[in-house]
C-alpha cells in the first residue's frame, strides 16, 4: 500500500513540472495558458524572470517531493517488528547546509531582480530640454471611472490637461516604437489598468496621480483590463489598445482632431484667452455622459 | 463524547432539569475542551457554507450566465436563473470571508488551540475559562451579522475580503455589517489569544520547560503573539471604516471624488492607508492561518515516523522566525498599488527572507520522515500531503515575491492559485489530518481508517485538479464576473471547465468525511487512552479527558518526541513516564 502513495507523491512534481514547461513553451493542450507574447523590451526581462524563477522552483519541488515519495516507497512498506526506527534529532552540518545554500540563492535572486524593477516602475523617462533634463511629458492622460476609461490626448501642445486635449472613451491608440508615458488617474474608486502584453499593470488610486511608460515593437490590437474590483460592472471595465504605425497615429488623431467642432474650438478658445475655466462639452460626446463626467479646467 | 453527550442532555440535573443540565454543559461550558468542540462545530458548518460559495464562483467561470443548478432559479428566477454580476461580487467576498475568519482561523486557534493547549502542557483548564467562554460567545454576534447580511438587497458585502475603499464606502448596508462582523470575529480571537499566552506562560506542569513543549503548543503561541500584536491595528481600521460610512469621516476617502453620479465625501484622506492597516494585520493572518497547523503536523509526523522531530530546536526558531518577519512583510501586497515604487524593494527583500525558515521547516519535516518506521495512517497521509502542498504554495510565493514578477501575476489567477495552495492544500490538509488524530481524544471513538484512506486520495487529486492550473491563468485577473468578453482569455474556458469540474468533486469528496464523523463518533471502535502510542501529555488521561483534565498531576520528564529512544524497550517514551 505504501506504493500507492509513493507513487502519488512521485506524481505531484512530475505532472506539476511538466505541465508547466507545456505551459512555458506552448505546447497543447496548454499553448493558450501562461503569458500571451510579450510586445516590449521590459515585458522580455520580466519573462526571463519569470521562467527562469520557475525552472529554480521546479528544481526544488522535484528534489523535495521526490525524497518525500522516496522515503514513503523505502520506510514504508512492511518492517521487521522487532527493529527501531532511527534515533537522530538533528544534524547540525546538514542543517546548515540547507540554510546557507538557499540564502545565497535568495540574495542573488533579489540583487537580479531589482534592475528591472527600477525600469518599470521607478526611473520615469526623461527629456533634455534647453541642457535642462525634465520628465517627459505624457501623452496620454488617461482617466479611470467606473466602469470605463477615458482617455486625454495632449492636444497641439503637447501638455494633457489642457484646453485642446483630444477626449476619446475606451480606445487608445498608440505608436509603436517609441517611448510612451500615460499619466493616469482615477475619477471614484481605485481602478487598475492592465495590459498583459506589455506585462504592465499599475493601481489608479483616487487623490493620487501615477505614470506609467513602454515601448511597444509590434503593431497590434490587444486590450486594457481592469485589474482592480471596482463594483458590479468590473468585469466589463475594457478598452482596446491598438498600437499603430507613427503614421497611421497621426493619420488618426488629426481626424479625431476634426471631430471637435468649430464652434466647440471657438467656445475653448475664447474663454481661454478670457483666462477663464472651460465648461463646455465636445460634441461627440452624448449631453448625458458629458455632464456627468464635466471637464477639468 | 457520544455517550456523554446523552447521559448529559437527558439525565436531568440535582433539581431535575434537563434543559437546563444540557444548557450549561454544551451551550455555556467553561470547559476548555467544550468549547474547544464547538468551535470546531460551528467552523465546520461554516466550511460547507464557504464551500458552496466557492462551487457558485467556479459555476460562473465555468459556464458563465447560465442557470446554476437549483439555486439560479430559486435565487434569479426572473433572469433564467442567471447571476447579476453583483452577486458573483459577494460570491467570493463572503467565500473568502468565511474561510479565512469563519473557517481557518477559529478551527485552528480556537478548535484546536482550546482543545490542546491545557492537555499538552498538562494543565487542567484554561487561565481564564469565562474568559474563554466568552471567546466563542463573541463569535455569534459575527455569525449572526454575516447571516443578516445575506439577506440584504445585494445579497451580502460584495467588496472582496480585502474591502479597499473609496469603493466598500459606497456599497451598500450589507458592508457595514460585514464590517461589524469582523469587529467581533477580532474581539473573540483577541480574548482566546490572551487567554492562550497566560495558560502557556503560567499552567504548565512541573517540568515542562518552554523547550519541552511539542510543536503544536509553540506553534498556537507564537500565533496568539501575533494576533496580540496584529487584531488592535485591524480594530482600528474597521472602526474607521465603518464611520467613514456611518459617520461620513474621511479617514480613507480623498476630496473630490464622485460616485454614482456625485456622493461628495467630506475629503482629506488617504485610500492607501487602509491597504497598509489592512494588510499590518492581514499578512501575519496568513501565519495565524498556517503555524498553528504546522505545530499540529510536526507532532503528527514525528509520531508516525516513530522517530525525533529533525530538529526541534531549529523548528522553534523558524517559527518564530517567520512570525517576527511575517510583520514587516505587508507590502508585498501592494508593490503595484502606487505606494512609493523604492518601498517594494526593502518589502522584497524580507519576503524573501521569510522563505529561509520555511524552507527550514520543509527540510525538517523530510529529516523526520528519512529512516523512520513509518506508518501511513490517515493523520499521516494528510500532513505529508501538506508538506508536500506546502511546498509548491511556498515556491509560488517566491516567485510573486519578486517585484517584477508581480507586476503581470497580480491580482490574477495565479496569486489564487498561490493562496489555495497555502490555505487550503496546506492548512486545511493540516486541519483534517489534525482531526483525524485528535479524533480519539476528543470523542473516545477511532475513525475509519479506509473511509479515511480514500478522502485523502481524492481530495488531494481533485484539490490538485482544481488549483493547479490556476497557476497558468496568470494573465486572468482575478474577481472578474466573466473573464471572456476579453478576446486574450476566451481560450481559457476549457480549462475553467475542467478545474470547476474538479471542484465539484472535491465538494463531493468532503461527504466522505462527514460520514466518516459522524458514523465514527457513535459506531467506530472504542479508543484506548493513547491508541497513536503517542508522547505527548493529551494520551495520558482518559478518552475523552474529564472535567479537569488529568486524574493526577502529570509531572514531565522529558522532551515531547523521544521515539525510538534507544535506553527503552518499546518505540515511544512518553512525557511522565519515569525511567
Amino acid at each position: 500500500m505504501n506504493r500507492v502513495w509513493s507513487v502519488l507523491f512521485f506524481l505531484v512534481p512530475v505532472l506539476g513540472i511538466a505541465s508547466v514547461l507545456m505551459a512555458m513553451y506552448g505546447i497543447a493542450p496548454l499553448e493558450s495558458a501562461w503569458l500571451p507574447k510579450s510586445l516590449s523590451q521590459a515585458g522580455d526581462t520580466i519573462d526571463q524572470l519569470f521562467n527562469g524563477i520557475h525552472l529554480l522552483a521546479a528544481f526544488i519541488l522535484a528534489g523535495t517531493v521526490f525524497t518525500i515519495g522516496w522515503a514513503l516507497w523505502r520506510f514504508g512498506g512492511r518492517q521487521d517488528p522487532n527493529a527501531k526506527a532511527r534515533y537522530i534529532t538533528h544534524n547540525t552540518k546538514l542543517e546548515i547546509t540547507w540554510t546557507v545554500i538557499p540564502a545565497i540563492i535568495l540574495v542573488f535572486l533579489a540583487f537580479f531582480q531589482m534592475k528591472s524593477w527600477a525600469e518599470n516602475k521607478m526611473d520615469r523617462p526623461t527629456v533634455t530640454v534647453n541642457g535642462v533634463s525634465t520628465f517627459k511629458p505624457p501623452m496620454v492622460m488617461v482617466k479611470a471611472k467606473r466602469f470605463g476609461w477615458e482617455f486625454y490626448y495632449a492636444g497641439a501642445d503637447g501638455i494633457v490637461e489642457t484646453q485642446d486635449d483630444i477626449f476619446i472613451e475606451n480606445l487608445l491608440v498608440l505608436p509603436v516604437g517609441e517611448e510612451i508615458v500615460l499619466q493616469m488617474e482615477s475619477r471614484d474608486v481605485i481602478h487598475s489598468f492592465y495590459v498583459p502584453e506589455l506585462r504592465l499593470k499599475q493601481d489608479i488610486v483616487p487623490g493620487m496621480t501615477q505614470f506609467v511608460w513602454f515601448n511597444a515593437r509590434e503593431e497590434k490590437d490587444i486590450e486594457i483590463m481592469c485589474t482592480e474590483l471596482c463594483g458590479w460592472g468590473h468585469y466589463m471595465m475594457k478598452a482596446d489598445l491598438n498600437f499603430v504605425s507613427r503614421a497611421q497615429f497621426d493619420a488618426w488623431i488629426k481626424e479625431q482632431e476634426s471631430a471637435y467642432s468649430p464652434e466647440f474650438k471657438n467656445a475653448v478658445e475664447t474663454t481661454a484667452s478670457r483666462g477663464e475655466v472651460n465648461t463646455a462639452v465636445p460634441p461627440r460626446l452624448s449631453s448625458a455622459s458629458g455632464s456627468q463626467l464635466g471637464f477639468k479646467n | 463524547m457520544a455517550e456523554d453527550f446523552v447521559k448529559n442532555s437527558i439525565a436531568p440535573d440535582r433539581k431535575g432539569n434537563v434543559v437546563s443540565r444540557f444548557v450549561w454543559t454544551y451551550v455555556f461550558a467553561t470547559d476548555h475542551k467544550v468549547i474547544g468542540l464547538q468551535f470546531l462545530f460551528s467552523s465546520l458548518i461554516w466550511f460547507f457554507v464557504g464551500g458552496f460559495l466557492a462551487l457558485a464562483v467556479r459555476w460562473q467561470l465555468a459556464w458563465p450566465w447560465s442557470d446554476m443548478p437549483i439555486f439560479g432559479h430559486l435565487l434569479f428566477a426572473e433572469s433564467g436563473g442567471q447571476m447579476s454580476p453583483g452577486f458573483y461580487n459577494m460570491l467570493f467576498t463572503m467565500h473568502a470571508t468565511i474561510m479565512i475568519f469563519f473557517v481557518i482561523i477559529p478551527i485552528l486557534a480556537g478548535a484546536f488551540g482550546n482543545y490542546l493547549i491545557p492537555l499538552m502542557v498538562g494543565a487542567e483548564d484554561m487561565a481564564f475559562p469565562r474568559l474563554n467562554m466568552m471567546s466563542y460567545w463573541f463569535m455569534w454576534p459575527a455569525f449572526a451579522c454575516i447571516t443578516l447580511s445575506f439577506f440584504m438587497p445585494e445579497y451580502g458585502a460584495s467588496a472582496g475580503w480585502t474591502s479597499y475603499p473609496p469603493l466598500s464606502v459606497f456599497q451598500g448596508d450589507a458592508q457595514s455589517l460585514w464590517l461589524l462582523a469582523m469587529v467581533f470575529v477580532g474581539i473573540s480571537s483577541m480574548m482566546g489569544s490572551i487567554n492562550y499566552l497566560t495558560t502557556i506562560i503560567q499552567m504548565r506542569a512541573p517540568g515542562m520547560t518552554m523547550f519541552r513543549m511539542p510543536m503544536t503548543v509553540w506553534g498556537m503561541f507564537i500565533t496568539a503573539i501575533m494576533q496580540a500584536f496584529a487584531l488592535p491595528v485591524l480594530t482600528a481600521a474597521l472602526l474607521m471604516q465603518l464611520s467613514d460610512r456611518i459617520l461620513m469621516t474621511g479617514f480613507f476617502l480623498p476630496e473630490n471624488i464622485a460616485i454614482n453620479n456625485g456622493v461628495a465625501s467630506s475629503g482629506g484622506g488617504q485610500v492607501l492607508l487602509w491597504q497598509h492597516l489592512f494588510w499590518f494585520y492581514s499578512h501575519p493572518a496568513v501565519y495565524i492561518m498556517i503555524l498553528p497547523a504546522m505545530g499540529m503536523v510536526s507532532d503528527i509526523i514525528s509520531c508516525f515516523s516513530r522517530k525525533p522531530l529533525f530538529g526541534y530546536r531549529p523548528m522553534v526558531y523558524s517559527i518564530t522566525s517567520i512570525a517576527g518577519l511575517g510583520f514587516i512583510v505587508w507590502g508585498h501586497h501592494m508593490f503595484i498599488s502606487g505606494m512609493n515604487h523604492t518601498l517594494a524593494m526593502s518589502f522584497m527583500v524580507s519576503t524573501m527572507l521569510i522563505a529561509l525558515p520555511s524552507g527550514i521547516k520543509v527540510f525538517n519535516w523530510i529529516g523526520t520522515l528519512w529512516g523512520g518506521k513509518l506508518q501511513l495512517t490517515t493523520p499521516m497521509l494528510f500532513c505529508v500531503g501538506f508538506v508536500s502542498m506546502f511546498v509548491i504554495g511556498g515556491l509560488s510565493g517566491i516567485v510573486m515575491s519578486a517585484p517584477p514578477v508581480d507586476i503581470v501575476i497580480h491580482d490574477t489567477y495565479y496569486i489564487v492559485a498561490h493562496l489555495h495552495y497555502v490555505l487550503f492544500a496546506s492548512s486545511v490538509l493540516g486541519v483534517l489530518g489534525a482531526i483525524y488524530f485528535w479524533f480519539p481524544k476528543m470523542f473516545g471513538r477511532m475513525m475509519n481508517e479506509k473511509l479515511g484512506k480514500i478522502h485523502f486520495f481524492l481530495t488531494f487529486v481533485f484539490l490538485n485538479g482544481t488549483f493547479f492550473p490556476m497557476h497558468f491563468l496568470s494573465q486572468m485577473p482575478r474577481r472578474v464576473a466573466d473573464p471572456y468578453i476579453y478576446e486574450g482569455l476566451k481560450d481559457l474556458l476549457p480549462l475553467n471547465q475542467f478545474m470547476t469540474i474538479c471542484a465539484i468533486g472535491m465538494g463531493l469528496t468532503q461527504l466522505i468525511f462527514v460520514a466518516n464523523f459522524f458514523g465514527s463518533m457513535f459506531f467506530g471502535p472504542k479508543a484506548g487512552r493513547n491508541p497513536w502510542n503517542a508522547n505527548t501529555l493529551e494520551w495520558t488521561t482518559a478518552s475523552p479527558p474529564p472535567h479537569g483534565n488529568f486524574d493526577v498531576q502529570p509531572i514531565v520528564r522529558r522532551g515531547p518526541y523521544e521515539y525510538s529512544h534507544p535506553d527503552t524497550e518499546s518505540d515511544y517514551y512518553p512525557q511522565t513516564e519515569t525511567s
